[in-house]
């Protein structure tokens, strides 16, 4: 017979007119890693926020150690032995890692003994669990998976028996992966009880030894991790069969589209970003660049895109030169035949406060379609939303809608298809699927394919391995700015691309 | 799933029940206020309205001071599609008064239909040329147009004062005004008008450049939903790296939007300077840039919001100059503080109400899903 950490029974949470949870029911072994996992909007993180009192549930009941309990507050949660870890991490940038750990409990106006109390912790903390972080180094100069243990640490600091660890593997590289799943596994073996929100169901199936599934705001299956598999918990979480392959025949590679040479840009603080780079995207191939977010892809993208300027280099779309520091470029190059997805929909993508059919002709609301003259045409630009609408299936398919109200997997079609229905030479994709239901990353893989089988070229940034390695016919690594390798998918896996994403390039060459 | 179920509230609330309650609560206030000092509230309230409303030449007046802030209402609305906060409108009007009189003491010869024509371009020319500066200051050096639009006003009293006492100044008289336009520098009155028509009407000052003002909300409204320019100055407004994104210049936009605003802001000129004055004086705005910030926040920006604001602070004004008259307790002092009241509530605490009150009626928590 097991013992329960956490019994959540009966939560039922509603926003307005979404109900987020539905009676829902939850029941963690101490010592264990549970995972929680669902599509985007299936009410995890409203039921992980309701444990951690970020949200009052409208009923149910919470159950600590077999105790009731009643959380109205994040205070109320940690002083009952709960601890989570954001997606986001809470740290203070110009702060030491102490300085950040005490953070909420300085002890006194004077900080000199609340400051050796935590020194004394961390270091018995350390010790006991692996977790060990430089002390006195600034947070900024941590590596992300630093930064991820200093929020665990914060946590145990505060003496949690019971972590909650929001989507922990999104910033990290495969390797900084496993060794979060090490340090997981060891506290879990000195008693500690973890909970993992993800929506990777590879990690579920790594980590965890129990797993809840939710869907739509309900929870719809218990399970023992050892007894089920990706697909089974896939069909669960959408609940129909999903195909987690991406069907694709062979490329045929044409004539060369994007050539780059030697570019490289520093950001306004003047650091780096992009490092000598040379790339080549072919008619009819999709080439994915990999890496771990914030190593210079992002960049690339926005200078390739004619966004931003780069210190120096060459580009050339189909052998014209691209002149990003130019005014206007980004227009120049869409009527050159050059679309983009950009990696962040809400910042550059898409007006959240515009109707679906105004945000569907961003970038493009000079074309003569939408009206004439000065002039917009709204019922022309409503028709045309709803043609795309209808062939991308987005959901409401109402243009008259807001575009901040729907839903991310939707507002990233209302943006494919703005962009691919332009029947581009060259697109930029960047994080296609970020947000992106399981459903939905289906349909959208199946568009960018189409889209490679009629001949054009797909320059793809994503942090998601598989993601790379489903659609890329080459894969190109960064690391730090620079180019760390090439590969084809059929002649590398996880491990060796992980390698090139830390920056260990290869021997040979 | 439905807009109001994801959190969007219906226009009749927003545009309807929201700015109503608010100025219900500006006048409940200004009720206590009144009491205070030993006055009647309820006198108060039925003179301020029957001075304002209750008989033509009452209305005449509203909609004189109603034309007045509808064109500098427009002129913060304007820049505040495209993000900007334009709050040099006190200025950019004396400038367009100083256009006004240099057309019509420079070209008296013309006739004067042509001679009008020029004057409302000298007003919207000059009004846009002083709000150019501030406006490409911000777009190509950085400099915020809230501290040079501020500053432009002080500049522009300076400048105004300096050829009113030098320059332009009438010989034969002590006060700062110029010489006396000619007769065909003189925008018809509506009892004018509504003579002709054979309809009587009390001698107010409102006169044609009401209809303008109207013209230039309409304007406004098919600017900024119904063409290119129009939607690039709302991406702008709304989301400047999607602005970025799509090729739009803010850059150029920030000229454009401050331009027009420029050019609303002096065109008021044209109700104060060449309707009723017919003559350039000094400090003729008064505080009408100002009430613009007020009426442009209270009407969301939108140009029948902020001619229905217009008229309210219309009714303030005429009524308010009734209240002064008829009740003694009742100084100028206290009608600015019921003005300042309405400004308070309809425009800084515009969203006190609205998410509270949403919340009763359509049970929606204050709280946002994640």
């Amino acid at each position: 017979m097991t013992v329960s950490a956490v019994v959540m029974s009966g939560i039922d949470k509603r926003f307005g007119a979404v109900h987020a949870n539905k009676s829902v029911d939850l029941d963690v072994a101490k010592g264990s890693i549970h995972g929680l996992i669902g599509e985007n909007g299936a009410g995890k993180s409203t039921l992980m926020s309701i444990l951690f009192g970020f949200y009052a549930a409208d009923s149910g009941t919470i159950t600590v150690d077999g105790k009731a309990v009643s959380i109205r507050s994040s205070a109320d949660a940690i002083s009952h032995g709960i601890g989570m870890v954001h997606q986001h991490f809470m740290l203070v940038d110009t702060f030491t890692v102490v300085e950040n750990v005490m953070l909420g409990a300085e002890g006194g106006a004077l900080t000199a003994r609340g400051e050796a109390l935590t020194r004394a912790r961390l270091k018995e903390l350390g010790k006991t669990y692996g977790l060990e972080v430089p002390l006195d180094t600034l947070v900024s100069e941590l590596t992300v998976g630093e930064l991820q243990r200093v929020e665990i640490l914060k946590a145990l600091v505060r003496d949690a028996r019971v972590l909650i660890l929001d989507e922990p593997t999104a910033v990290l590289t495969p390797t900084e992966v496993e060794q979060l799943f090490v340090m997981l596994r060891r506290l879990r073996d000195e008693g500690k009880t973890v909970i993992i929100v993800t929506h990777k169901l590879k990690e579920i199936m790594a980590v965890t030894d129990r797993v809840s599934v939710m869907r739509r705001g309900e929870m719809v299956a218990h399970l023992d991790t050892a007894a089920t598999s990706p697909e089974a918990l896939a069909e669960a979480m959408v609940g129909r069969r999903v195909v987690l392959r991406v069907d694709k025949g062979p490329a045929k590679p044409g004539a060369t589209i994007l050539t780059v040479r030697g570019l490289t840009v520093k950001d306004e603080k003047g650091v780096t970003r992009v490092n000598d780079v040379s790339l080549s995207v072919r008619a009819g191939e999709i080439v994915g660049i990999a890496g771990v977010s914030g190593n210079g892809q992002s960049e690339l993208l926005e200078v390739l895109a004619g966004l931003r300027a780069p210190l120096k280099g060459e580009i050339l779309l189909e052998g014209r030169p691209v002149e990003s520091a130019a005014k206007n470029e980004s227009k120049r190059l869409r009527k050159m035949g050059l679309r983009h997805v950009p990696e962040d929909r809400h910042r550059l993508g898409l007006v959240k406060e515009f109707s679906a059919s105004e945000s569907a002709i961003l970038g493009c609301h000079d074309e003569a379609g939408y009206g004439s003259g000065p002039f917009l045409d709204a019922a022309a630009i409503r028709r045309d939303c709803e043609v795309k609408m209808s062939a991308f299936d987005v959901r409401p398919a109402n243009p008259d809608l807001k575009t901040a109200l729907f839903s991310g997997g939707n507002q990233q079609k209302i943006v494919l298809a703005r962009e691919i229905e332009r029947d581009p030479i060259l697109l930029l994709v960047g994080q296609p699927t970020r947000g992106v239901d399981i459903g939905a990353i289906e349909f959208i893989h199946k568009r960018l394919i189409e889209l490679r089988d009629r001949g054009k070229a797909i320059l793809l940034v994503s942090v998601e391995l598989d993601e790379i390695m489903a659609l890329s016919d080459r894969i190109l690594v960064m690391c730090a700015g620079e180019i760390t390798g090439e590969r084809t998918p059929e002649r590398t896996d996880e491990r060796d691309l992980g390698l090139l994403m830390a920056g260990v390039r290869e021997r040979a060459a | 799933m439905s807009a109001q179920a994801r959190g969007e509230l219906p226009l009749w609330y927003s545009a309807g029940l929201v700015p109503v309650l608010n100025v219900a609560c500006a006048f409940l206030v200004a009720g206590l206020v009144v009491l205070a000092i030993g006055a009647s509230p309820i006198d108060a309230v039925r003179i301020l309205l029957r001075g304002a409303l209750g008989s033509p030449y009452g209305i005449g007046y509203t909609l004189y001071y109603a034309t007045t802030f509808i064109f500098t209402g427009l002129a913060v609305a304007i820049a505040f599609h495209a993000g900007h906060f334009n709050i040099g409108g006190e200025g950019q009007s004396l400038l367009g008064g100083l256009g006004i009189a240099l057309v019509v003491l420079n070209l008296a010869f013309l006739p004067s239909p042509l001679l009008i024509l020029l004057t409302i371009a000298g007003a919207a020319l000059l009004g846009a040329a002083w709000a150019f500066i501030p406006g490409w200051l911000q777009a190509y050096r950085g400099s915020h147009v809230v501290i040079t639009t501020i500053m432009f006003n002080f500049l522009a009293f300076g400048l105004l004062g300096y050829l009113l006492v030098g320059p332009m100044k009438r010989p034969d008289s002590m006060s700062l005004e110029t010489l006396p336009f000619v007769e065909g520098a003189r925008l018809f009155r509506a009892d004018e008008i509504l003579g002709w028509m054979g309809i009587a009407m009390p001698r107010t000052p409102l006169n044609l450049s009401f209809a303008l003002a109207l013209l230039c909300a309409l304007f406004t409204w098919v600017l900024v939903w119904r063409t290119r320019l129009g939607y690039e100055i709302r991406t702008v407004g709304a989301n400047p790296t999607a602005a970025h994104y799509a090729g739009i210049s803010s850059k150029r936009i920030t000229v454009i939007v401050m331009l027009m605003g420029g050019a609303f802001a002096g065109m008021m000129a044209t109700n104060e300077i060449l309707g009723v004055q017919q003559r350039l004086i000094a400090d003729f705005t008064a505080g009408a840039g100002f009430v613009g910030i007020a009426v442009a926040l209270m009407g969301r920006g939108h140009p029948v919001g902020i001619v229905l604001a217009s008229l309210l602070f219309g009714v303030l004004y005429q009524g308010g100059a009734e209240l002064a008259f008829d009740m003694p307790l009742m100084t100028k002092d206290m009608i600015i503080v019921i003005q300042g009241l309405v400004i308070l509530f309809a425009g800084a605490l515009e969203n006190m109400f609205r998410e509270r009150i949403a919340g009763w009626i359509f049970r929606k928590p204050v709280e946002v899903a994640p």
